[in-house]
């Protein structure tokens, strides 16, 4: 009697792992292949310009120059220079630091406002929460010109309503206005009321974002939770505290960096509203005017280095007292 | 009373002045900018206060004053609809075709890199716009892409190729690795899978991205200006409402029915796909 049972031929044994890596190996090539068109692009048209941007910021280039000339000039540190030491300059980091602030609070705090009145099925609530959107799908040019309008001293609805019905005194200048006495208990406070607006209309465009996210995330908070504490008699505002929105914190961080990466860089909804006067121009804006206005491509590139080292550490300092803060918890 | 009575009593009032507000302060702008694009200039002067238009004065000469052509006195608004039609499409065509097999890469393969590639697409939305206007200025003048929509459209397409490959991957996830596998025990390739298999099951989210992307392009403002400006011909309808407003005399209400015909094909667009779209941006938002 012979046994049957043979070994396996070596030959097989051999080229099992030769398979499989021809198969890891051709998924790479696959995987590579499949990205490679995005990367050109992003590569072509955002790292070769940040590349640039660095290059150019340390040299003395004007608009014309570069067309004649080049890229490659003698390289400096006098546009740095000139940006640290330009009062201006300072000014408008503030004023971004602030606009930023002010529109990430904001438009975080009118869309939890939002998810939460909207938590509950109503009659028209499907109509309502299409709706909520526009203000976020709607180009800015149209919404700034439509606020411009609405705000403005001689036509406006908004000052017509509060002369005839408030008893304003005067027309406010909104827009055009940078600081306005507002008599609060028999103090008179001085409002930035230009940037107030501003801050006003970005929250308003992009709260149905944060909306959205959030409301999206109370509905995936289970109810036996809340029923539970409910039995035990938490009120409505005790269960939202300590029930719902730690439940919301992760997606309230997130949102967190999501609109101080979006608004730091914001160019268009100043620039529209304001043409960046009255106090509001932020860092965005005045880059664009030394490139348009005095075509300085160096003070310009150097500005706009500043303004993304700036967001960079910021968001650092965020990570680091986040990751430490989740840490914690864990622990 | 108890506490817990008081408080639900006072936040379900809360609650309704809270829905009133929203629709107030969502639907008033929209409705403001329709009632004066169809108001004549004199009556918004002398009655800035007044809601309504009365029925003898409702005018459509402001659309036809956007709409006409320049050389016939207009703003000419119907090339720029046009221009701006050609790019955002553009864009979505080429942002998809660049999206769809990055994000089934992303989410199915494995491949060298496949970590990095995410960190680099973060970049794109980590350094501001105007960092990268300045040099894409310069070198568009310099490859006479400047003033051309190809140009406008090749920068669209690296701003969105990154949420749409995040939109995309994460419902590409969704999709049972068996199905591809069966096509692959067929004999199937990995691009017909793609083409074959995935596409079609991916087809409502393809929808939604697309649209995404469409909506970008068609409200972008920031590039078009520095671009676009110097040439009236490919001004798109955002730069040349912009433009319109900074011009002589323009009165209000033919801005607002500017405004108008900027905003209603995105609004139109959004509507008929609302659903696909809030889901498309929030898949995995609930998850976290």
């Amino acid at each position: 009697m012979t046994t049957t049972l043979t070994a396996p031929p070596s030959g097989t044994r051999s080229r099992r792992p030769d398979r499989r890596a021809t198969l890891a190996a051709r998924e790479n090539r696959a995987g590579i292949a499949f990205v490679s068109p995005t990367l050109l692009v992003v590569t072509a048209v955002v790292v070769v310009p940040i590349a640039c941007t660095v290059v150019l910021a340390f040299q003395r280039t004007r608009l014309v120059d570069i067309q004649t000339t080049g890229l490659m000039g003698a390289w400096t540190l006098r546009n740095f220079e000139q940006v640290f030491l330009s009062p201006g300059f300072w000014t408008s980091l503030w004023t971004t630091v602030v606009y930023t602030a002010g529109t990430t609070i904001g438009s975080i705090a009118l869309g939890l406002v939002a998810a939460l009145a909207l938590r509950r099925p109503f009659k028209g609530r499907a109509v309502l929460r299409g709706s909520m959107m526009l203000p976020y799908v709607a180009p800015v040019v149209s919404m700034a010109f439509v606020w411009e309008v609405m705000l403005s001293p001689e036509y406006g609805i908004v000052n017509a309503w509060g002369v005839r019905l408030l008893n304003w005194d005067a027309p406010i200048g909104f827009l055009t206005q940078r600081s306005l006495d507002v008599e609060v208990l028999g103090l008179t406070v001085p409002v930035p009321i230009a940037l107030v607006t501003v801050i006003v209309f970005e929250s308003w465009r992009y709260f149905p974002f944060t909306f959205l996210f959030l409301l999206a995330r109370l509905q995936a908070v289970p109810r036996g939770l809340e029923e539970a504490a409910m039995v035990d008699g938490a009120t409505p505002l005790q269960r939202f505290r300590h029930i719902v929105l730690p439940q919301l914190m992760p997606v309230m961080a997130l949102l967190t960096v999501l609109r101080v990466i979006m608004t730091f860089n914001k160019f268009d909804d100043v620039y529209l509203l304001t043409g960046g006067g009255a106090g509001t121009e932020v860092v965005a804006v005045r880059v664009y005017n030394f490139l348009t206005a005095r075509f300085d491509v160096g003070a310009a590139s150097a500005q706009a280095l500043v303004l993304a080292a700036v967001l960079a550490a910021l968001l650092g300092v965020y990570f680091r007292f986040f990751a430490s803060k989740v840490q914690e918890e864990k622990q | 009373m108890t506490r817990a009575q008081l408080e639900t009593r006072i936040l379900g009032v809360l609650r309704w002045v809270v829905i009133a507000f929203l629709a107030v302060i969502t639907l008033f702008p929209f409705y403001y900018m329709l009632m004066l694009s169809i108001r004549p200039i004199e009556s918004l002067l002398m009655a800035p206060e007044r809601l309504w238009v009365s029925a003898q004065e409702l005018t459509l000469s402001t659309y036809r004053t956007v709409l006409t052509p320049t050389e016939d006195g207009g703003q000419g608004f119907l090339r720029l609809l046009r221009n701006s039609a050609l790019v955002s499409l553009g864009t979505v065509a080429l942002t998809l075709l660049a999206a769809v097999p990055g994000a089934y890469a992303v989410s199915r393969l494995n491949f060298f890199g496949a970590r990095n590639v995410s960190v680099l697409f973060l970049a794109v939305y980590l350094f501001p716009a105007t960092l990268l206007a300045v040099p894409l200025f310069v070198i568009f003048a310099k490859i006479g892409l400047q003033g051309s929509l190809v140009g406008l459209a090749v920068v669209y397409i690296a701003q969105t190729v990154p949420v749409s490959i995040y939109m995309l991957r994460n419902y590409f996830a969704t999709i049972p690795k068996s199905v591809e596998e069966a096509a692959a025990l067929d004999g199937c390739s990995r691009v017909s899978i793609v083409v074959r298999v995935v596409l079609p099951l991916a087809a409502p989210s393809l929808m939604a991205t697309g649209l995404y992307v469409f909506m970008i392009a068609w409200n972008e403002f920031l590039f078009a200006l520095l671009f676009l400006a110097a040439d009236p011909e490919v001004w798109t309808v955002s730069l040349g409402l912009q433009q319109l407003a900074g011009g002589i005399e323009v009165p209000k209400t033919v801005l607002m029915a500017g405004s108008v015909v900027l905003t209603v094909p995105v609004v139109v667009l959004f509507y008929l796909a609302e659903r696909m779209l809030t889901e498309g941006l929030t898949t995995g938002a609930d998850k976290s």
